[in-house]
Protein backbone atom coordinates (compact mmCIF):
# COMPACT_ATOMS: atom_id res chain seq x y z
CA UNK A 1 0.00 0.00 0.00
CA UNK A 2 1.41 3.13 -0.86
CA UNK A 3 1.38 6.40 0.82
CA UNK A 4 1.14 10.07 -0.75
CA UNK A 5 1.54 12.95 0.89
CA UNK A 6 -0.59 16.27 0.41
CA UNK A 7 0.68 19.71 0.98
CA UNK A 8 -1.69 22.33 1.80
CA UNK A 9 -1.93 25.09 3.94
CA UNK A 10 -1.27 25.10 7.53
CA UNK A 11 -4.49 24.25 9.42
CA UNK A 12 -5.92 24.19 13.05
CA UNK A 13 -6.69 21.42 15.28
CA UNK A 14 -5.62 18.03 15.78
CA UNK A 15 -3.58 15.60 13.43
CA UNK A 16 -6.06 12.57 12.83
CA UNK A 17 -6.71 9.33 10.78
CA UNK A 18 -9.69 8.29 9.10
CA UNK A 19 -11.56 7.10 6.09
CA UNK A 20 -12.23 9.67 3.47
CA UNK A 21 -15.59 10.20 2.22
CA UNK A 22 -15.26 12.58 -1.08
CA UNK A 23 -17.19 14.96 -3.03
CA UNK A 24 -16.79 17.58 -5.43
CA UNK A 25 -19.71 19.48 -3.91
CA UNK A 26 -19.24 22.61 -1.36
CA UNK A 27 -20.33 22.61 2.16
CA UNK A 28 -22.07 24.48 4.51
CA UNK A 29 -24.01 22.39 7.90
CA UNK A 30 -26.41 24.52 8.34
CA UNK A 31 -27.57 24.22 4.71
CA UNK A 32 -26.53 20.64 3.89
CA UNK A 33 -26.69 18.25 6.58
CA UNK A 34 -29.46 16.54 8.98
CA UNK A 35 -27.28 16.95 12.31
CA UNK A 36 -29.45 14.68 14.58
CA UNK A 37 -29.13 11.57 11.87
CA UNK A 38 -25.57 12.56 10.74
CA UNK A 39 -26.39 12.76 7.09
CA UNK A 40 -26.18 15.11 4.31
CA UNK A 41 -29.49 16.20 3.84
CA UNK A 42 -29.77 18.90 1.28
CA UNK A 43 -31.70 16.85 -1.80
CA UNK A 44 -29.08 18.52 -4.16
CA UNK A 45 -26.06 18.09 -2.74
CA UNK A 46 -23.56 15.18 -4.34
CA UNK A 47 -23.48 13.13 -1.00
CA UNK A 48 -27.30 13.28 -0.52
CA UNK A 49 -28.44 10.67 2.46
CA UNK A 50 -24.78 9.55 3.21
CA UNK A 51 -23.61 9.59 6.81
CA UNK A 52 -20.54 11.79 7.94
CA UNK A 53 -20.25 10.62 11.10
CA UNK A 54 -16.34 9.70 11.65
CA UNK A 55 -15.19 10.32 8.09
CA UNK A 56 -12.57 12.75 7.13
CA UNK A 57 -15.11 15.07 4.56
CA UNK A 58 -12.90 15.85 1.60
CA UNK A 59 -15.43 18.80 -0.62
CA UNK A 60 -14.64 22.15 -2.60
CA UNK A 61 -15.30 24.93 -0.89
CA UNK A 62 -17.22 26.44 2.04
CA UNK A 63 -20.36 28.10 1.55
CA UNK A 64 -23.40 29.64 2.89
CA UNK A 65 -23.66 30.84 5.92
CA UNK A 66 -21.97 31.36 9.66
CA UNK A 67 -23.62 28.90 11.51
CA UNK A 68 -21.34 26.09 10.66
CA UNK A 69 -18.94 28.23 13.04
CA UNK A 70 -21.21 26.85 16.06
CA UNK A 71 -22.32 23.78 14.59
CA UNK A 72 -18.96 22.41 14.72
CA UNK A 73 -18.88 22.38 17.93
CA UNK A 74 -22.40 21.06 18.50
CA UNK A 75 -21.81 18.42 16.47
CA UNK A 76 -18.40 16.97 18.09
CA UNK A 77 -19.96 17.56 21.92
CA UNK A 78 -22.30 15.13 20.69
CA UNK A 79 -20.07 12.56 18.91
CA UNK A 80 -21.92 13.18 15.57
CA UNK A 81 -19.40 15.36 13.44
CA UNK A 82 -17.03 14.49 10.89
CA UNK A 83 -13.58 13.27 11.95
CA UNK A 84 -11.99 16.38 9.72
CA UNK A 85 -12.80 18.57 7.25
CA UNK A 86 -10.51 19.05 4.13
CA UNK A 87 -11.32 21.55 1.73
CA UNK A 88 -9.87 23.14 -1.75
CA UNK A 89 -10.83 26.80 -0.21
CA UNK A 90 -12.50 27.40 3.50
CA UNK A 91 -13.89 30.44 4.49
CA UNK A 92 -13.30 32.04 7.53
CA UNK A 93 -16.57 30.60 9.25
CA UNK A 94 -15.14 26.95 8.84
CA UNK A 95 -11.48 28.08 10.55
CA UNK A 96 -13.18 29.91 13.38
CA UNK A 97 -15.28 27.22 13.99
CA UNK A 98 -12.35 24.68 13.79
CA UNK A 99 -10.63 26.90 16.09
CA UNK A 100 -13.47 27.33 18.49
CA UNK A 101 -14.41 22.89 18.49
CA UNK A 102 -10.62 22.41 18.21
CA UNK A 103 -11.40 20.80 14.64
CA UNK A 104 -8.87 19.37 12.28
CA UNK A 105 -9.39 21.16 9.38
CA UNK A 106 -6.93 22.69 6.19
CA UNK A 107 -7.35 24.17 2.78
CA UNK A 108 -5.23 25.51 0.19
CA UNK A 109 -3.64 22.30 -1.73
CA UNK A 110 -1.33 22.30 -4.10
CA UNK A 111 -4.14 20.75 -6.63
CA UNK A 112 -7.84 20.01 -6.25
CA UNK A 113 -7.88 18.02 -3.30
CA UNK A 114 -11.32 16.42 -4.42
CA UNK A 115 -9.57 14.58 -7.41
CA UNK A 116 -6.23 13.51 -5.01
CA UNK A 117 -8.08 11.50 -2.60
CA UNK A 118 -11.03 9.03 -3.05
CA UNK A 119 -14.11 7.85 -1.06
CA UNK A 120 -12.71 5.28 1.00
CA UNK A 121 -8.91 6.11 1.04
CA UNK A 122 -7.68 6.14 4.58
CA UNK A 123 -6.18 9.62 5.37
CA UNK A 124 -4.03 10.80 7.89
CA UNK A 125 -5.02 14.69 8.43
CA UNK A 126 -1.86 16.49 10.00
CA UNK A 127 -3.17 20.28 10.47
CA UNK A 128 -0.19 22.04 12.25
CA UNK A 129 2.29 20.61 9.37
CA UNK A 130 -0.45 21.35 6.47
CA UNK A 131 -0.14 17.57 5.39
CA UNK A 132 -2.32 15.17 4.41
CA UNK A 133 -1.10 11.48 3.96
CA UNK A 134 -3.62 9.04 1.44
CA UNK A 135 -3.42 5.43 1.70
CA UNK A 136 -5.69 3.88 -0.90
CA UNK A 137 -7.20 0.62 0.88
CA UNK A 138 -8.31 -0.26 -2.51
CA UNK B 1 1.05 37.29 14.41
CA UNK B 2 2.65 40.47 15.72
CA UNK B 3 0.87 41.73 19.01
CA UNK B 4 0.97 44.59 20.51
CA UNK B 5 1.06 45.67 24.72
CA UNK B 6 -2.84 45.17 24.88
CA UNK B 7 -2.82 41.64 23.00
CA UNK B 8 -0.06 40.05 24.58
CA UNK B 9 -1.42 40.67 28.24
CA UNK B 10 -4.91 39.40 26.60
CA UNK B 11 -2.88 36.37 25.45
CA UNK B 12 -1.08 36.09 29.22
CA UNK B 13 -4.64 36.13 30.83
CA UNK B 14 -4.33 39.67 32.24
CA UNK B 15 -7.09 40.04 31.48
CA UNK B 16 -8.82 37.40 32.76
CA UNK B 17 -9.95 34.07 31.45
CA UNK B 18 -12.61 34.87 28.86
CA UNK B 19 -10.27 37.55 26.87
CA UNK B 20 -7.88 34.75 26.78
CA UNK B 21 -9.64 31.81 25.89
CA UNK B 22 -10.77 34.42 22.90
CA UNK B 23 -7.44 35.65 21.48
CA UNK B 24 -5.91 32.18 21.59
CA UNK B 25 -9.15 31.09 19.01
CA UNK B 26 -8.73 34.51 17.31
CA UNK B 27 -4.59 33.91 16.86
CA UNK B 28 -5.60 30.25 15.43
CA UNK B 29 -8.01 31.82 12.72
CA UNK B 30 -5.36 34.60 11.97
CA UNK B 31 -2.14 32.08 11.44
CA UNK B 32 -5.04 29.97 9.28
CA UNK B 33 -5.32 33.12 6.97
CA UNK B 34 -1.76 34.72 6.98
CA UNK B 35 -2.63 38.22 8.97
CA UNK B 36 0.22 40.01 10.29
CA UNK B 37 -1.48 41.75 13.12
CA UNK B 38 -4.92 42.64 14.63
CA UNK B 39 -7.10 45.69 13.55
CA UNK B 40 -9.71 47.18 16.57
CA UNK B 41 -13.43 46.82 14.89
CA UNK B 42 -16.04 49.03 16.01
CA UNK B 43 -18.95 46.78 16.83
CA UNK B 44 -19.35 43.07 17.03
CA UNK B 45 -22.89 41.37 15.73
CA UNK B 46 -23.05 37.87 16.66
CA UNK B 47 -25.09 34.83 15.09
CA UNK B 48 -25.94 32.33 18.12
CA UNK B 49 -29.48 31.01 17.75
CA UNK B 50 -29.77 28.02 19.89
CA UNK B 51 -30.32 25.28 16.73
CA UNK B 52 -26.69 26.38 16.08
CA UNK B 53 -25.30 26.66 19.73
CA UNK B 54 -27.15 23.29 21.02
CA UNK B 55 -26.68 22.56 24.71
CA UNK B 56 -23.02 22.46 23.92
CA UNK B 57 -22.73 26.25 22.95
CA UNK B 58 -25.79 27.57 25.38
CA UNK B 59 -23.29 25.95 28.20
CA UNK B 60 -20.38 27.36 27.21
CA UNK B 61 -21.74 31.00 27.21
CA UNK B 62 -23.10 29.89 30.99
CA UNK B 63 -19.47 29.46 31.75
CA UNK B 64 -18.30 32.76 30.17
CA UNK B 65 -21.46 34.48 32.26
CA UNK B 66 -19.80 32.96 35.34
CA UNK B 67 -17.23 35.10 35.31
CA UNK B 68 -16.18 38.16 37.03
CA UNK B 69 -17.89 41.32 35.57
CA UNK B 70 -14.93 43.01 34.82
CA UNK B 71 -13.82 39.70 33.01
CA UNK B 72 -16.47 38.90 30.99
CA UNK B 73 -18.19 41.89 29.49
CA UNK B 74 -17.44 43.05 25.97
CA UNK B 75 -15.47 45.63 25.53
CA UNK B 76 -17.04 47.20 22.25
CA UNK B 77 -20.56 47.32 21.61
CA UNK B 78 -21.75 44.52 20.86
CA UNK B 79 -25.00 43.40 18.80
CA UNK B 80 -27.35 40.25 18.56
CA UNK B 81 -28.36 38.44 14.98
CA UNK B 82 -31.85 37.21 15.10
CA UNK B 83 -32.58 34.83 17.90
CA UNK B 84 -34.08 31.58 17.65
CA UNK B 85 -37.40 31.67 18.82
CA UNK B 86 -40.28 35.07 19.48
CA UNK B 87 -40.75 34.63 23.27
CA UNK B 88 -44.08 36.87 22.62
CA UNK B 89 -45.26 34.70 20.06
CA UNK B 90 -43.97 31.07 19.95
CA UNK B 91 -46.87 29.40 21.24
CA UNK B 92 -48.74 30.90 17.55
CA UNK B 93 -46.20 28.53 15.75
CA UNK B 94 -46.32 25.53 17.80
CA UNK B 95 -42.69 26.56 18.70
CA UNK B 96 -41.63 23.61 21.32
CA UNK B 97 -41.41 24.93 25.18
CA UNK B 98 -37.76 23.05 25.48
CA UNK B 99 -36.33 25.30 22.31
CA UNK B 100 -37.74 28.37 23.57
CA UNK B 101 -36.37 27.49 27.55
CA UNK B 102 -32.71 26.87 25.50
CA UNK B 103 -33.10 30.26 23.80
CA UNK B 104 -33.84 31.69 27.37
CA UNK B 105 -31.30 30.50 29.09
CA UNK B 106 -28.79 31.56 25.86
CA UNK B 107 -30.78 35.47 26.34
CA UNK B 108 -29.24 35.70 29.65
CA UNK B 109 -26.08 34.59 29.53
CA UNK B 110 -25.30 37.24 26.52
CA UNK B 111 -27.19 39.85 28.74
CA UNK B 112 -24.72 38.98 31.45
CA UNK B 113 -21.56 39.41 29.18
CA UNK B 114 -23.07 42.93 28.49
CA UNK B 115 -24.68 42.28 24.78
CA UNK B 116 -27.58 44.79 23.14
CA UNK B 117 -30.20 41.95 22.29
CA UNK B 118 -30.74 43.98 19.36
CA UNK B 119 -32.05 40.09 17.09
CA UNK B 120 -31.63 41.77 13.66
CA UNK B 121 -29.84 40.48 10.63
CA UNK B 122 -30.63 44.45 9.33
CA UNK B 123 -29.01 46.32 11.81
CA UNK B 124 -27.83 48.25 8.83
CA UNK B 125 -31.83 49.27 8.22
CA UNK B 126 -32.63 49.63 12.23
CA UNK B 127 -30.06 50.10 14.16
CA UNK B 128 -27.27 51.94 12.66
CA UNK B 129 -25.79 51.80 9.12
CA UNK B 130 -21.83 51.30 8.62
CA UNK B 131 -19.59 54.34 7.73
CA UNK B 132 -16.89 53.74 4.86
CA UNK B 133 -13.69 52.38 6.18
CA UNK B 134 -14.91 51.58 9.35
CA UNK B 135 -13.97 47.90 10.71
CA UNK B 136 -16.21 46.11 12.18
CA UNK B 137 -17.04 42.41 13.54
CA UNK B 138 -20.07 40.92 11.83
CA UNK B 139 -21.87 37.92 12.22
CA UNK B 140 -24.59 37.12 9.46
CA UNK B 141 -23.34 36.95 5.73
CA UNK B 142 -25.69 39.26 4.74
CA UNK B 143 -25.40 42.15 6.85
CA UNK B 144 -21.34 41.34 5.97
CA UNK B 145 -21.66 41.98 2.21
CA UNK B 146 -24.22 44.78 2.63
CA UNK B 147 -21.44 46.61 4.79
CA UNK B 148 -19.08 45.96 2.66
CA UNK B 149 -20.51 46.26 -0.39
CA UNK B 150 -23.20 49.36 -0.31
CA UNK B 151 -21.32 51.17 2.74
CA UNK B 152 -17.78 50.42 1.66
CA UNK B 153 -17.15 49.43 5.74
CA UNK B 154 -15.44 46.78 6.52
CA UNK B 155 -15.93 43.12 7.88
CA UNK B 156 -15.17 39.60 7.20
CA UNK B 157 -18.00 36.56 7.72
CA UNK B 158 -17.37 36.57 11.76
CA UNK B 159 -19.14 32.95 12.66
CA UNK B 160 -20.74 33.05 16.87
CA UNK B 161 -17.81 31.98 18.26
CA UNK B 162 -15.33 34.53 16.31
CA UNK B 163 -17.97 37.46 16.74
CA UNK B 164 -17.64 36.79 20.81
CA UNK B 165 -14.15 36.74 20.57
CA UNK B 166 -13.98 40.30 18.82
CA UNK B 167 -16.63 41.45 21.06
CA UNK B 168 -14.36 40.37 24.27
CA UNK B 169 -11.15 41.71 22.78
CA UNK B 170 -12.37 44.49 20.65
CA UNK B 171 -10.33 43.39 17.46
CA UNK B 172 -10.22 40.73 14.65
CA UNK B 173 -7.22 39.35 13.02
CA UNK B 174 -6.67 41.82 9.94
CA UNK B 175 -7.30 39.47 6.73
CA UNK B 176 -9.39 38.88 4.15
CA UNK B 177 -12.08 42.34 3.85
CA UNK B 178 -10.38 44.52 6.19
CA UNK B 179 -7.48 44.55 3.41
CA UNK B 180 -7.24 46.58 0.15
CA UNK B 181 -5.89 43.84 -1.50
CA UNK B 182 -8.98 41.55 -1.14
CA UNK B 183 -11.75 44.10 -2.21
CA UNK B 184 -10.90 44.15 -5.65
CA UNK B 185 -13.17 43.17 -8.26
CA UNK B 186 -12.27 39.35 -9.90
CA UNK B 187 -15.22 38.26 -11.94
CA UNK B 188 -17.88 40.36 -14.02
CA UNK B 189 -21.30 40.29 -14.51
CA UNK B 190 -23.46 42.57 -17.03
CA UNK B 191 -27.22 43.03 -15.77
CA UNK B 192 -29.00 43.28 -18.89
CA UNK B 193 -32.39 43.47 -17.63
CA UNK B 194 -34.11 45.26 -14.79
CA UNK B 195 -35.03 43.17 -11.83
CA UNK B 196 -38.69 44.19 -11.35
CA UNK B 197 -39.55 43.05 -7.60
CA UNK B 198 -37.41 41.65 -4.47
CA UNK B 199 -37.63 38.17 -5.51
CA UNK B 200 -35.75 39.17 -9.06
CA UNK B 201 -33.44 41.00 -6.65
CA UNK B 202 -32.45 37.81 -4.82
CA UNK B 203 -32.40 35.87 -7.81
CA UNK B 204 -29.96 37.48 -9.56
CA UNK B 205 -28.07 37.52 -6.17
CA UNK B 206 -28.25 33.42 -6.68
CA UNK B 207 -27.23 34.09 -10.06
CA UNK B 208 -24.02 35.33 -9.53
CA UNK B 209 -23.59 33.51 -5.96
CA UNK B 210 -23.48 29.95 -7.94
CA UNK B 211 -20.66 31.36 -10.03
CA UNK B 212 -18.35 32.38 -7.43
CA UNK B 213 -15.84 29.93 -7.02
CA UNK B 214 -15.11 31.09 -2.85
CA UNK B 215 -15.54 33.74 -0.29
CA UNK B 216 -12.58 35.16 -1.75
CA UNK B 217 -13.58 36.31 -5.25
CA UNK B 218 -15.60 39.64 -5.57
CA UNK B 219 -18.07 40.32 -8.44
CA UNK B 220 -18.65 43.22 -10.33
CA UNK B 221 -21.96 43.86 -11.25
CA UNK B 222 -22.61 46.90 -14.44
CA UNK B 223 -25.85 47.58 -16.21
CA UNK B 224 -28.30 48.86 -13.28
CA UNK B 225 -29.11 52.29 -14.62
CA UNK B 226 -30.84 53.27 -11.57
CA UNK B 227 -29.41 53.13 -7.76
CA UNK B 228 -31.64 49.71 -6.22
CA UNK B 229 -33.49 50.76 -3.09
CA UNK B 230 -31.75 49.35 0.61
CA UNK B 231 -34.24 46.36 0.76
CA UNK B 232 -33.48 45.86 -3.46
CA UNK B 233 -29.55 45.71 -2.57
CA UNK B 234 -30.49 43.97 0.81
CA UNK B 235 -32.45 40.54 -1.06
CA UNK B 236 -29.45 40.62 -3.66
CA UNK B 237 -26.53 40.91 -1.21
CA UNK B 238 -28.24 38.15 0.74
CA UNK B 239 -28.81 35.97 -1.89
CA UNK B 240 -25.55 36.10 -3.32
CA UNK B 241 -23.61 35.49 -0.04
CA UNK B 242 -26.06 32.55 1.01
CA UNK B 243 -25.32 30.65 -2.49
CA UNK B 244 -21.49 32.08 -3.09
CA UNK B 245 -20.56 32.44 0.22
CA UNK B 246 -19.76 35.65 -1.00
CA UNK B 247 -18.95 38.86 1.39
CA UNK B 248 -18.65 41.60 -1.34
CA UNK B 249 -19.78 42.64 -4.58
CA UNK B 250 -19.35 46.31 -6.55
CA UNK B 251 -22.15 47.34 -8.56
CA UNK B 252 -20.64 49.71 -11.01
CA UNK B 253 -21.70 53.92 -10.69
CA UNK B 254 -23.82 52.85 -7.71
CA UNK B 255 -21.24 51.67 -4.69
CA UNK B 256 -18.96 53.64 -3.05
CA UNK B 257 -15.38 51.32 -3.90
CA UNK B 258 -16.67 51.00 -8.06
CA UNK B 259 -17.01 54.61 -9.03
CA UNK B 260 -16.42 52.62 -12.63
CA UNK B 261 -15.32 49.68 -13.92
CA UNK B 262 -12.16 50.53 -14.45
CA UNK B 263 -11.55 51.41 -10.70
CA UNK B 264 -13.52 47.98 -9.35
CA UNK B 265 -10.15 45.52 -11.42
CA UNK B 266 -6.35 45.80 -10.77
CA UNK B 267 -5.97 45.53 -14.31
CA UNK B 268 -7.76 44.86 -17.81
CA UNK B 269 -11.67 44.04 -16.75
CA UNK B 270 -12.22 40.18 -17.38
CA UNK B 271 -14.88 39.16 -20.32
CA UNK B 272 -18.51 39.43 -18.78
CA UNK B 273 -21.12 37.11 -17.80
CA UNK B 274 -24.49 38.50 -19.02
CA UNK B 275 -27.23 38.23 -16.94
CA UNK B 276 -30.69 38.00 -18.86
CA UNK B 277 -34.35 37.99 -18.13
CA UNK B 278 -34.89 34.52 -19.58
CA UNK B 279 -31.61 33.64 -16.92
CA UNK B 280 -33.98 34.88 -14.17
CA UNK B 281 -36.66 32.98 -15.06
CA UNK B 282 -34.89 29.48 -15.06
CA UNK B 283 -34.22 30.78 -11.76
CA UNK B 284 -37.19 30.83 -10.65
CA UNK B 285 -38.15 27.50 -12.46
CA UNK B 286 -35.35 26.06 -10.32
CA UNK B 287 -37.53 26.40 -7.46
CA UNK B 288 -40.83 25.99 -8.58
CA UNK B 289 -43.49 22.90 -8.11
CA UNK B 290 -44.78 20.51 -9.54
CA UNK B 291 -48.37 20.75 -8.76
CA UNK B 292 -50.48 24.11 -6.68
CA UNK B 293 -49.98 22.46 -2.85
CA UNK B 294 -49.26 25.09 -0.32
CA UNK B 295 -48.63 24.62 3.64
CA UNK B 296 -46.71 28.07 4.79
CA UNK B 297 -45.57 31.51 3.39
CA UNK B 298 -42.69 33.34 4.73
CA UNK B 299 -41.42 36.52 4.66
CA UNK B 300 -38.23 37.00 6.20
CA UNK B 301 -34.29 36.03 5.59
CA UNK B 302 -33.63 39.08 5.69
CA UNK B 303 -35.95 40.29 8.28
CA UNK B 304 -38.28 42.99 6.68
CA UNK B 305 -37.83 46.41 6.62
CA UNK B 306 -40.46 48.87 7.56
CA UNK B 307 -41.33 49.12 3.94
CA UNK B 308 -41.84 45.80 3.15
CA UNK B 309 -44.30 45.87 6.00
CA UNK B 310 -46.05 48.60 4.67
CA UNK B 311 -46.26 46.92 0.98
CA UNK B 312 -47.30 43.52 3.31
CA UNK B 313 -49.88 45.27 4.72
CA UNK B 314 -51.17 46.56 1.65
CA UNK B 315 -51.31 43.27 -0.20
CA UNK B 316 -53.24 41.59 2.54
CA UNK B 317 -55.53 45.00 3.17
CA UNK B 318 -59.08 43.10 3.06
CA UNK B 319 -57.98 39.52 2.81
CA UNK B 320 -57.86 36.28 4.63
CA UNK B 321 -55.25 33.58 4.60
CA UNK B 322 -56.83 30.64 3.68
CA UNK B 323 -57.24 28.20 6.71
CA UNK B 324 -55.33 25.23 5.25
CA UNK B 325 -52.36 27.66 5.09
CA UNK B 326 -50.35 29.85 7.41
CA UNK B 327 -48.44 33.24 6.26
CA UNK B 328 -45.69 34.20 8.82
CA UNK B 329 -43.31 37.23 8.34
CA UNK B 330 -40.56 38.20 10.77
CA UNK B 331 -38.95 41.58 11.10
CA UNK B 332 -36.71 43.24 14.35
CA UNK B 333 -37.45 44.56 16.97
CA UNK B 334 -37.09 47.61 16.21
CA UNK B 335 -39.34 47.03 13.27
CA UNK B 336 -42.09 45.04 14.97
CA UNK B 337 -42.55 48.53 17.86
CA UNK B 338 -43.11 51.05 14.68
CA UNK B 339 -44.99 48.43 13.06
CA UNK B 340 -47.57 48.23 15.87
CA UNK B 341 -47.37 51.80 16.20
CA UNK B 342 -48.11 52.62 12.68
CA UNK B 343 -51.15 50.14 12.27
CA UNK B 344 -49.17 47.77 9.93
CA UNK B 345 -49.16 44.96 12.77
CA UNK B 346 -53.09 44.97 12.81
CA UNK B 347 -53.24 45.70 9.10
CA UNK B 348 -50.92 42.07 8.66
CA UNK B 349 -52.49 40.00 11.45
CA UNK B 350 -55.83 41.19 10.65
CA UNK B 351 -55.66 38.79 7.95
CA UNK B 352 -54.61 36.17 9.94
CA UNK B 353 -50.89 35.96 9.53
CA UNK B 354 -48.38 36.36 11.90
CA UNK B 355 -45.90 39.00 12.81
CA UNK B 356 -42.73 37.48 14.08
CA UNK B 357 -40.14 39.77 15.78
CA UNK B 358 -36.32 39.14 16.52
CA UNK B 359 -35.83 35.82 14.88
CA UNK B 360 -36.03 34.38 11.34
CA UNK B 361 -37.86 31.31 10.09
CA UNK B 362 -34.83 28.95 9.51
CA UNK B 363 -33.05 30.36 12.65
CA UNK B 364 -35.37 28.93 14.91
CA UNK B 365 -35.77 25.08 14.20
CA UNK B 366 -37.55 25.11 10.84
CA UNK B 367 -37.25 21.41 10.75
CA UNK B 368 -39.15 20.90 14.36
CA UNK B 369 -41.55 23.42 13.25
CA UNK B 370 -42.38 22.08 10.36
CA UNK B 371 -43.20 18.54 11.76
CA UNK B 372 -44.98 20.23 14.32
CA UNK B 373 -47.07 22.56 11.85
CA UNK B 374 -47.51 20.02 9.07
CA UNK B 375 -45.43 22.02 7.02
CA UNK B 376 -43.81 20.61 4.11
CA UNK B 377 -44.48 23.30 0.60
CA UNK B 378 -42.96 26.98 1.70
CA UNK B 379 -43.19 29.44 -0.44
CA UNK B 380 -41.70 32.82 -0.54
CA UNK B 381 -40.15 35.57 -2.00
CA UNK B 382 -36.89 35.22 -0.56
CA UNK B 383 -33.97 33.57 -2.48
CA UNK B 384 -32.07 33.10 0.27
CA UNK B 385 -34.22 31.17 1.90
CA UNK B 386 -35.29 29.04 -0.63
CA UNK B 387 -31.57 27.97 -1.01
CA UNK B 388 -31.13 27.09 2.92
CA UNK B 389 -34.76 25.39 3.51
CA UNK B 390 -34.74 22.75 1.44
CA UNK B 391 -31.70 20.70 3.51
CA UNK B 392 -34.31 21.46 6.44
CA UNK B 393 -36.78 19.26 4.86
CA UNK B 394 -39.16 21.56 3.08
CA UNK B 395 -40.27 21.84 -0.70
CA UNK B 396 -39.09 25.63 -1.59
CA UNK B 397 -41.29 27.69 -4.19
CA UNK B 398 -39.64 31.24 -4.82
CA UNK B 399 -42.22 33.91 -6.45
CA UNK B 400 -42.96 37.66 -6.13
CA UNK B 401 -44.26 38.94 -2.53
CA UNK B 402 -47.64 39.36 -4.52
CA UNK B 403 -47.67 35.72 -5.70
CA UNK B 404 -46.91 35.04 -2.52
CA UNK B 405 -49.45 37.04 -0.91
CA UNK B 406 -52.20 35.59 -3.39
CA UNK B 407 -51.01 32.05 -3.14
CA UNK B 408 -51.76 32.17 0.91
CA UNK B 409 -55.33 34.06 0.23
CA UNK B 410 -56.09 30.89 -2.24
CA UNK B 411 -54.48 28.45 -0.16
CA UNK B 412 -52.92 27.18 -3.42
CA UNK B 413 -49.96 28.24 -5.14
CA UNK B 414 -51.02 31.14 -7.79
CA UNK B 415 -48.26 32.35 -10.28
Amino acid sequence: MTAVTLKGHVGVGPKVTGIALVSADNFSARYDLDRLKGVFSRPAHKLAGQSYVGKVLVLNAAKGGVATAWMLHEMVSRRMAPLALLLNFANPIMAQGAAFADFPLIDRFEDDITRLIRTGDEVTVDPPAGLVTVRRLS
Amino acid sequence: MRLNDVEKAMLAGAMGAPRRIAIEQQIAVGRFFDAEDFVEVGQAHIMADTESLGEAGVAFLERLAQYPENERQVRIPTITDPRGADFKAYKRINHAEEFVALEKRADAAFRALGVLMTDTCINYQTVMAPVKGEHHAFGDTGVVIYCNSVCGARSNYEGGPSALAAALTGRTPRYGFHRDSHRRGQSRFVLETEPVNLSDWGAVGGIVGRAMRSYWEVPVIEGVATAPSSDAMKHLGAAMASFGSTAMFHMVGVTPEAPDLKSAFDGAPPKPIVIRRADIDAFYKQYGANDDRLDVVVFAAPQLSILELRDLASLLDGKRVHESTALLAATSPENKAAANRMGLTKGIESSGAILLEGVCFYQMHARELGAANGWTRLMTNSAKLVNIIGGYGYEPVLASMEACVESAVAGRIRR
